[in-house]
């Protein structure tokens, strides 16, 4: 409900606003067979169905997708601070994506592959440099984690002094500026969501016996180092997708899983599809605000999550009577 | 127990290190169906290693352990966990899921990758629950319910992991004593109804003889002996393991055999 509200004040909303009415009736009109008598200025049609709602369904599945690998890697590493940024995956990613922009020969749609490239590269080398024996511990993870995200990041940095002509597209990709628009991107991105949220959606019930320990995760029969890689995989190929064709957007990943766990509980198999809701919803939002605030132009929405989100969070937190358990 | 019966898994020379520690050096010793065998050993000895090594958590750097016939080490792991169960100490780990959602996760070598129960799974579970009386609590959270009745739901899921070796590593540590003799009254119940065979490190020497049907005692990684309670806990022994003099008792109503240490 909060998610269907949510996308068709979307599509309604921004530097020109279309009655939320119109915006349905045009939406009903798409579908072959039905007839509905245009009452509306045919410019409504063009923005609505060329820009306002490829984008929107991009902003929804970036938003799902941040906050479903968020729950994921914080449930891998019981960490409630964990989330894609804390292991290197989306600065890695960034990377990638940045590598493949500053090279003008390479076409916009190379990016996706560039970042996922990237965030699978950093997260194998974050695994084998944290690997012990024939075991990853969650703390040498994170730790390794933590180094290669900074020196992907300063690699990143570096790349976009060096070569002006891409700073401002490079700087609003970093502050989490969707500029991708229309049906073609998005028809590239739909398979990098749809499998990773799929895999990730999947991962529930592993993640819920991982939270007694690896060790005894392996005693109730889990076979954990190919479990942990399986959902390292999937999370990493979200966060690939969301950062390859939204930015650099923070706070979703870690922030919305805790919202859906001081609200519904621990249990993975329905924290991970309710992230992933309340993800798309979460972003949504936050889009909405920064294309009205500033319109005609438009805010960054990674300053919007981080502005809004933060003392939202703060007041939940505060609110919540019970003790959030982990 | 006069008959002796069939032993269910044979521990066959382990070793194990950690790095360049030898943690169990040469450890040979069966378990029977049906018994209770007690651990004892001071801190460092190996007891918590030994548990290690049979869950399959940590490799042996040599010897074999067989359970049902079969070599461990050849087993995947949800093989492996529906011949072996394990019973941790109660800690607080998975303190938002519920009761009946932590037992439940015994089920974890029998179901499918997204851990949908089945009919027998609920049966399983339903059962589990009630036979450590924890059934009452199972929309209580983890975090919510106290140190001996953690425990007990260690031990519910365990059982419903419907394996017929339990492994116990110091299950009564941090519990009143009104919950340590429960719980292992409740062992005792369990073992001789389903004819279960537990291997459970033990700490306090004084409860050992009252529960368990063997002692083995492990030094340094070594397994000094091995028998009836009356056999292994002698003075002799006790002061050889634990550098302390004790003397033993007779317990005047049970005849069961009991330690004092020396003042």
């Amino acid at each position: 409900m909060l998610l269907g509200a949510a996308l068709v004040l979307s599509i309604a909303l921004g530097a020109v606003t279309i009655p939320p009415g119109n915006a349905l009736q045009i939406l009903v009109s798409k579908f072959p067979g039905v007839e509905v008598d245009s009452i509306w200025p045919a410019y409504f049609e063009t923005i609505l169905w060329d820009l306002r709602l490829p984008h929107t369904i991009l902003v929804a599945l970036t938003g799902a997708a941040l906050a479903g690998s968020g729950a994921a890697f914080q449930g891998l590493f019981r960490n409630p601070l964990a989330d894609p940024y804390l292991i290197g995956v989306a600065s890695g990613a960034g990377l990638g994506a940045i590598v493949i922009m500053s090279i003008p020969q390479a076409g916009r749609y190379l990016v996706p592959i560039g970042a996922f490239l990237g965030a699978l590269g950093t997260i194998i080398t974050v695994y084998q440099l944290a690997k012990v024996g024939k075991i990853v511990p969650l703390t040498t993870l994170i730790l390794a984690g933590v180094a290669i995200g900074s020196f992907t990041s300063a690699l990143t940095s570096f790349l976009m002094l060096i070569s002006d002509q891409m700073v401002l597209q490079a700087m609003s990709f970093l502050l989490g500026g969707s500029t991708v628009t229309g049906w073609e991107p998005l028809a590239i991105a739909l398979p990098y969501f749809t499998i990773g949220l799929a895999l990730l959606t999947f991962s529930g019930h592993s993640l819920n016996v991982l939270q007694f320990g690896e060790e005894q995760a392996r005693q109730l029969g889990l076979p954990v180092e190919k479990v942990k890689l399986f959902i390292i995989i999937s999370a990493s190929l979200t966060t690939a997708a969301a950062v390859s064709f939204s930015g650099v957007i923070g706070f979703i990943g870690l922030v919305v899983p805790h919202i859906i766990r001081i609200l519904w509980g621990g249990d993975y198999r329905k924290l991970i599809p309710l992230s992933i809701i309340g993800g798309a919803i979460t972003l949504l939002v936050s889009d909405i605000l920064a294309r009205i605030v500033m319109a005609p132009g438009y805010l960054p929405v990674g300053i919007v999550t981080a502005l809004i989100g933060a003392p939202f969070f703060l007041w939940i937190l505060r609110r919540a009577k019970k003790e959030v358990f982990w | 127990m006069s008959v002796v019966n069939k032993s269910i898994m044979q521990i066959q020379e382990i070793s194990a290190r950690y790095g360049d520690n030898l943690a169990l050096d040469n450890i040979s010793l069966n378990v029977r169906e049906g018994e209770i065998v007690g651990l004892i050993g001071p801190n460092g000895a190996g007891k918590s290693t030994l548990i290690k090594v049979l869950s399959g958590v940590l490799r042996p750097s040599g010897g074999e352990v067989f359970i049902q016939g079969q070599s461990i080490i050849s087993l995947t792991p949800a093989a492996r966990a529906r011949r072996i169960a394990v019973v941790p100490q109660a800690r607080q780990l998975g303190g938002a899921f519920s009761v009946r959602q932590a037992v439940l996760l015994g089920r974890t070598a029998y179901l499918g990758f997204l851990g949908k129960p089945g009919q027998k799974d609920l049966q399983i579970l339903d059962w589990a629950m009630k036979e450590t009386a924890v059934d009452t609590l199972a929309d209580r959270k983890l975090a919510e319910i106290s140190g001996g009745e953690q425990q007990r739901v260690l031990l519910a899921r365990a059982l419903a992991q419907d394996a017929r070796v339990l492994l116990l590593d110091e299950p009564t540590n941090h519990l009143d004593l009104k919950y340590q003799v429960s719980l292992l009254r409740l062992i005792r119940e369990l073992v001789d109804k389903e004819n279960l065979s537990v291997l459970m490190a033990m700490h306090d020497l004084n409860q050992v003889s009252g529960v368990v049907d063997r002692v083995a005692l492990l030094v340094d990684g070594s397994l000094r002996c091995i028998g009836k309670p009356e056999q292994v806990l002698t003075p002799e022994n006790i002061q050889d393991a634990y550098q302390t003099e004790v003397e033993a008792f007779l317990h005047p109503g049970s005849g069961k055999h009991y330690l004092f240490p020396k003042t």
